[in-house]
């Protein structure tokens, strides 16, 4: 196997609140290199903590420990602010969940772009601007030099989402965590924006974390899926054999969505053991 | 036939939101209207509820024609489940307060049975009556708002997305626990959603809005047996499959 670009091992979040302290996650270990790896699981599973402890975003009230946390082969345990600004963004990026909530409103999607070019390169206005608008092309937006001028309230949430990558990949990270990316778009925007993703890391070697709630989706689109359940992952699966899972709570999670091509009196609902808590 | 719209248009300035829009709902039916953002599926309902004004068209229910507003009389009979349960319970007032309040509005006797039999009836229990919205998870706080609904005893409940803030282990239980209700108390339906796969669930019949306008009618049977004939209604069932890169590449570029 190849240098892995991404090394966790017995990962552990854990929040101090007034009166008590919430491990969040809770022993995440994961290897991974230029793929696409999925983590599933439902609100407050750790999915997301994970992603955000890997890029050292865990507010100051989370506490962080593993036994290995790696990025290319570089520790990021105990790494200082100026550590952070030279991988942030740079080699590895986040897309979020909403871009109503991740663009500027007062600047222009171009301008945002433009800007995040300019962070981590010298680089001059007009080629920063050239930048943006070969980033904003690579997205698939047909006019990016009308788009480039477009304030964040003016484009739709499929435009919205696909400005948001193309302001992730204009510096060209090694590693894109992309959490919940098209939960907030509709069904068939969700599909084009995600072959958009599928293509650009192909096409340029990325890893790519996947974090979201959707299994099926998850399933259907990277190459390895972790399953998480209270801070744990409780299962790790080949993609391709997401109809072969084990652990319970992975059937229970794929056996209570409602589905087109099959009649149900009753859903089926998910009976939660106590002992997924524990132990893997 | 508990509710008909003829005509149905709703005009935000120059945009259409609703189209000429028509449908017919049956008593003690499950109608669903299906379609993505801006497709005008919760617009018409907030007509319905009375939410917006500005309408044209002509609305009956229960064989009386809906004026612009709606009395108190109407909203004894209809009520409303939001999609967003963090917005829809007020954060200052407990659980019991939430319930005691529509029965104030209507008058109604015997709060103390009636707030419990609510909170049992969505499987809650009275020991949920004097927590606050943030002491519940969205899933519970989504069955107050539906004991809410149901505690003014209505015939008809207008659903928005009642579920999808909501983990999928939870949709189902709150899905069984609507169906299950709307059985025992012979209510009316008419549910909003973008997921197919849903509403084809809840719902015998169902219409699917693309820009405003109503482009096919079906039941679920017939959905599901794959006879959509609407181009959109066929693209709206591939896309709810999951991802496919082919199936992608036959979308074209929506900007």
């Amino acid at each position: 196997m190849e240098k892995p670009l991404v090394v966790i091992e017995d990962l552990h979040v854990s929040f101090r609140t007034q009166t008590r302290v919430v491990d969040a996650v809770r022993g995440v270990s994961l290897v991974m290199g230029k793929e696409k790896i999925g983590i599933v699981g439902e609100s407050g599973s750790g999915k997301s903590v994970t992603g955000r402890a890997l890029l050292g975003l865990t507010p100051p009230n989370g506490r962080v420990e593993a036994k290995r946390l790696e990025f290319d082969g570089q520790d990021l345990r105990g790494l200082d602010a100026e550590g952070w600004r030279h991988l942030r963004g740079r080699r590895m990026a986040m897309v979020m969940q909403d871009p109503k909530f991740s663009l500027n409103p007062v600047m222009t999607v171009g301008r945002q772009i433009a800007e995040a070019y300019g962070t981590h390169f010298k680089a001059g206005r007009a080629e920063a601007r050239d930048k943006a608008l070969a980033a904003l092309e690579a997205v698939q937006i047909r006019d990016p030099s009308r788009v480039f001028d477009l304030y964040p309230h003016e484009v739709s949430g499929g435009m919205g989402q696909r400005a948001m990558i193309a302001m992730m990949l204009v510096a060209e990270p090694d590693l894109l965590i992309a959490d919940e990316p098209t939960s907030a778009l509709d069904v068939t925007v969700q599909m084009q924006v995600l072959a958009i993703l599928d293509d650009l890391v192909a096409r340029r070697g990325m890893g790519l974390i996947f974090v979201s709630h959707d299994l099926d989706l998850v399933a259907a689109f990277c190459d390895r899926v972790l399953v998480m359940y209270g801070g744990r992952v409780v299962e790790t699966l080949k993609a391709s054999e997401l109809s072969a899972a084990r652990h319970p709570y992975t059937r229970g999670l794929l056996d209570c969505v409602p589905r087109l091509e099959r009649a149900q009196a009753k859903l089926n609902v998910l009976e939660r053991d106590p002992s997924w808590l524990e132990g893997a | 036939m508990i509710l008909s719209a003829k005509n149905l248009t709703v005009a935000f300035g120059e945009m259409r939101a609703v189209d000429e829009a028509a449908f017919t709902v049956e008593r003690g039916e499950s109608f669903g209207l299906v379609g993505e953002s801006g497709s005008g599926k919760s617009t018409v309902l907030r007509v319905l509820a009375g939410l917006i004004e500005d309408w044209s068209g002509s609305i009956a229910f229960d064989g009386k024609a809906l004026g612009r507003t709606r009395d108190r009389a109407f909203y004894s009979r209809v009520q409303m489940v939001f999609q967003d349960p963090y917005g829809s319970l007020h954060p200052r007032q407990t659980i019991d307060s939430a319930l005691a309040e529509p029965l104030a509005i209507h008058k109604m006797d015997r709060h103390e049975q009636r707030i419990e039999k609510a909170l049992e009836e969505v499987g809650l229990g009275s020991g949920f009556r004097f927590r606050y919205p943030h002491q519940l998870s969205g899933g519970q706080r989504q069955r107050v708002a539906i004991a809410r609904a149901l505690i003014v005893e209505p015939e008809m409940l207008l659903l928005d997305e009642p579920t999808s803030a909501l983990d999928v282990s939870i949709q189902a239980e709150v899905l069984n626990l609507l169906d299950a209700l709307r059985k025992a108390h012979n209510l009316t339906f008419v549910m909003v959603s973008h997921n197919l796969a849903v509403v084809a669930h809840m719902c015998r019949r169902l219409a699917v809005m693309n820009r405003g306008r109503i482009v096919e009618e079906m039941d679920r049977d017939a959905l599901r047996r794959g006879e959509a004939k609407d181009p959109y209604t066929r693209r709206l069932m591939a896309a709810s499959r999951g991802y496919d890169r082919k199936l992608a590449e036959s979308f074209k570029t929506l900007d």
